[in-house]
């Protein structure tokens, strides 16, 4: 696109109905189509943003994105107004020092929701927080949460956890929403039909100021999951395919909208892994329609309207789903029924093959950058081209984090391990629940128990060991069968090597000591 | 937010995909409570030998196979990249990071979303060129000691010397943001009444959207 020049009109490339796109294609294109026509100055719009202009259909990404526009720029930029703020001590400490800085208060205190969560101590919370800079961190938060009258969940509150299943759980999550966090998995809670995305600290800083973004629409891609999985096969296999297949940049500049007879299917809990992982395609948001799933959900949650306010919502709540001759930017399609549990080799969540594979060999790649950053990662991970996945040995299992922290996610992997050691090889394995609710909840249906008599830690509430900032990381060297969601270099911890998986396939790894074919144990 | 108007400056390269957020400022260094500080922990798992902590004050054991650890790119201003550059974690303290070190502008052939935003909103300049550009803008470093770019913001181009290597988009908006220093919240404040008339026609409509979200101040 080296022709891409600003202020020239350039008719899109692409057309609205892109069939089924290899992963390379789909890089291509979005290459393509990427920031230069995306970012250009002209009035630019899609082809499929033009059909939908014409139809009146709008896709759900459209009638949130309208719904929420207080006023629109002549570059498309927009004064998108946000409904809820999820709050955590990470990525606001700066941004409430800015509104102190320029003696600015918060726009909408009720509309903001605080919990700390990635430093939080997941043992021995009665002696509080060792770690002196961790210490420091959330107490800001709680000052802060003090001096501007934010609400907060305290870290001895039940309803402490990952701010992406507390939010939801407590119904603090709505459909028609618009939710922002200092953090990139609030892609999270597009499981809900709500627009919500990650954002920075100066946003943060914004958010809290004015109760608003500046903001460019994003294109539209909807991923359609079709057919039953295999039994042993969910969402996070389901997520870690869709990563394989558009690639990590597939998504960037577009919101995702996951449909499909395999997505209608799902449990909320199964929505969020799979809005999760959006963003680790590249795509900000996630989006899944509003159906009898998700009022189900939401029915009888603390923060979730009550009485003929109910009604009210769940009457507009049903028209947030994608008109049935809507256009999307780009289609993907994906058929389920046949897929294997996936498992990560490298060090970006796109390199994933299923269980029954083995780890490619770098030389079959064509692309030398490709070919480079595949022949680094194998290095890191210590892995031999070739190597069955089934062969490859673990030495701590982590269960928990955003992606797979849920209720829905413990019984899965309790149901592997019910009556079974993790395997002597295993040094370390945590079972980490999302909030203090879920937590709660395993322990009355004796989830706990099960974990702790088969050699599992059980843990209090918290990010962990997903991205190490508290005192739950690897050693260096260490590889670890992990539900989370990032397997970069580092990331949980310095020199550890992480392998994705979905809970059953953790709990299964932890067992055996190994990885393993679920299907053959179920 | 730091102006951006142009930029001429020393290029130094870094030849490596989807180099995400976590590589660009390890999670240990997320514990501070302060903008400034993340300087010299910029990509500190490839730049030092040593594992390092925040605050410590113990000498650290540089990387020298590093590139930003080369003598001949010492100084450098503008970070040549591959594509998807800054993906995963939106921690805006990947681009604090980058402008302590002293890089103003990043070319690649694409960025990750909120990396690219939270960039644009402290004066560091992404800018997006064609692969095949920057292919050869790899090369072209590599081969000349010194190899310097200018970035004219207001020109939309990028030029070697005399010559142009390519032009660049960016949304009409950010770029008088950019120019001008501009706060988007000073900005957003000047519309509080349109934002009021937002609200009271929303909460006419969708009245629970403005319930509390619980907790406790």
């Amino acid at each position: 696109m080296g022709q891409a020049r600003p202020g020239r009109y350039q008719w899109p490339l692409l057309s609205a109905t892109d069939a089924v796109l290899s992963r390379r294609e789909t890089l291509a294109k979005t290459g393509a189509r990427g920031r230069i026509i995306l970012a250009s100055a002209a009035p630019l719009r899609t082809m499929a943003h033009f059909i939908r202009l014409i139809s009146m259909a709008k896709t759900l990404y459209d009638k949130l994105w309208a719904s929420h526009v207080v006023r629109e720029l002549d570059d498309g930029t927009c004064l998108l107004y946000i409904d809820r703020h999820l709050v955590h001590e990470v990525t606001s400490p700066q941004a409430f020092a800015g509104l102190r800085t320029r003696d600015r208060g918060v726009w909408r205190t009720d509309a903001n929701l605080a919990v700390a969560d990635h430093n939080v101590p997941t043992r021995d919370r009665a002696l509080g927080i060792t770690d002196a800079t961790s210490r420091r961190q959330i107490e800001t938060l709680e000052q802060n949460c003090r001096d501007f009258h934010v609400p907060l969940f305290a870290m001895n509150d039940v309803r402490q956890g990952i701010v992406h299943v507390t939010g939801p759980e407590q119904g603090a999550t709505l459909p028609g929403m618009t939710i922002v966090c200092g953090d990139s998995h609030t892609s999270t809670h597009g499981a809900f039909g709500a627009l919500a995305h990650g954002i920075g600290t100066s946003e943060v800083e914004q958010v809290l100021a004015t109760q608003c973004l500046l903001q460019k629409r994003s294109r539209t891609m909807r991923v359609r999951l079709e057919g039953t999985p295999p039994p042993g096969v969910g969402a996070k296999d389901m997520a870690l395919a869709v990563i394989g297949r558009l690639g990590t940049a597939g998504g960037t500049g577009y919101a995702i909208e996951f449909a499909g007879s395999a997505v209608r299917a799902l449990s909320m809990e199964g929505r969020m892994t799979l809005c999760n992982m959006a963003i680790e395609a590249g795509a900000r948001a996630g989006l899944v329609a509003v159906d009898d799933t998700t009022i189900n959900y939401l029915a009888g949650r603390p923060f979730a309207p009550k009485g003929a306010l109910w009604e009210r919502a769940v009457a507009a709540w049903r028209d947030c789903v994608s008109d049935a001759d809507a256009r999307f930017d780009q289609e993907c399609e994906i058929d389920v029924s046949a897929l294997a549990p996936q498992v990560t080799y490298g060090t970006s969540p796109e390199m994933v093959v299923s269980i029954e594979g083995r780890v490619p060999d770098p030389a079959n790649e064509q692309d030398p950058a490709r070919r480079e950053a595949m022949s680094a990662a194998l290095a890191y991970m210590d892995l031999r081209p070739g190597t069955a996945m089934t062969d490859i040995a673990v030495d701590v299992v982590f269960i928990g984090s955003c992606t797979n922290a849920r209720i829905e996610d413990l019984r899965a992997a309790a149901a592997m391990v019910a009556g079974h050691k993790i395997a002597p090889g295993v040094r370390r394995a945590l079972v980490v629940p999302g909030s203090g609710l879920v937590k709660r909840a395993a322990e009355a249906e004796g989830l706990n128990r099960i974990f702790t008599d088969a050699g599992f830690e059980w843990r209090e509430p918290g990010c962990s060991m997903c991205l190490a900032m508290n005192a739950d990381r690897l050693e260096s060297g260490e590889r670890c069968a992990s539900t989370s969601n990032r397997n970069f270099e580092g990331r949980q911890g310095q020199g550890g090597r992480t392998h994705l998986v979905s809970p059953q396939m953790a709990a299964a790894a932890a067992i055996a000591g190994h990885f393993v074919d679920i299907r053959h144990d179920l | 937010m730091q102006r951006f108007e142009k930029e001429t400056g020393l290029v130094v390269p870094l030849d490596r995909l989807n180099v995400d957020t976590d590589a660009i400022i390890p999670k240990q260094f997320l514990k501070a409570v302060a903008r400034t500080g993340f300087g010299a922990n910029l990509f500190d798992n490839w730049r030092y030998l040593d594992h390092g902590e925040p605050g410590q004050e113990t000498p650290r054991t540089p990387n020298p196979d590093f590139v930003l650890n080369k003598p001949r790119y010492q100084g450098a201003s503008i970070l040549l990249a591959r594509g998807n550059f800054g993906c995963g974690s939106s921690r805006e303290h990947a681009p604090w990071a980058l402008l302590e070190y002293g890089i103003r502008a990043i070319v690649a052939p694409s960025f990750a979303d909120i990396f690219h935003n939270n960039s644009l909103k402290n004066g560091l300049l992404p800018v997006v060129l064609p692969e095949t550009v920057i292919d050869r803008l790899f090369q072209a470093v590599e081969a000349h000691v010194g190899y310097s770019l200018t970035i004219d913001l207001r020109g939309q181009r990028v030029f070697a010397g005399d010559e142009e290597i390519g032009a660049f988009a960016i949304d009409a908006f950010r770029k008088e943001c950019l120019l001008e220093g501009l706060d988007d919240i000073g900005w957003t404040l000047a519309r509080e009444a349109e934002i009021r008339d937002y609200e009271a026609r929303r909460r006419n409509e969708a009245p629970w959207l403005f319930q509390s979200a619980g907790g406790h101040s």
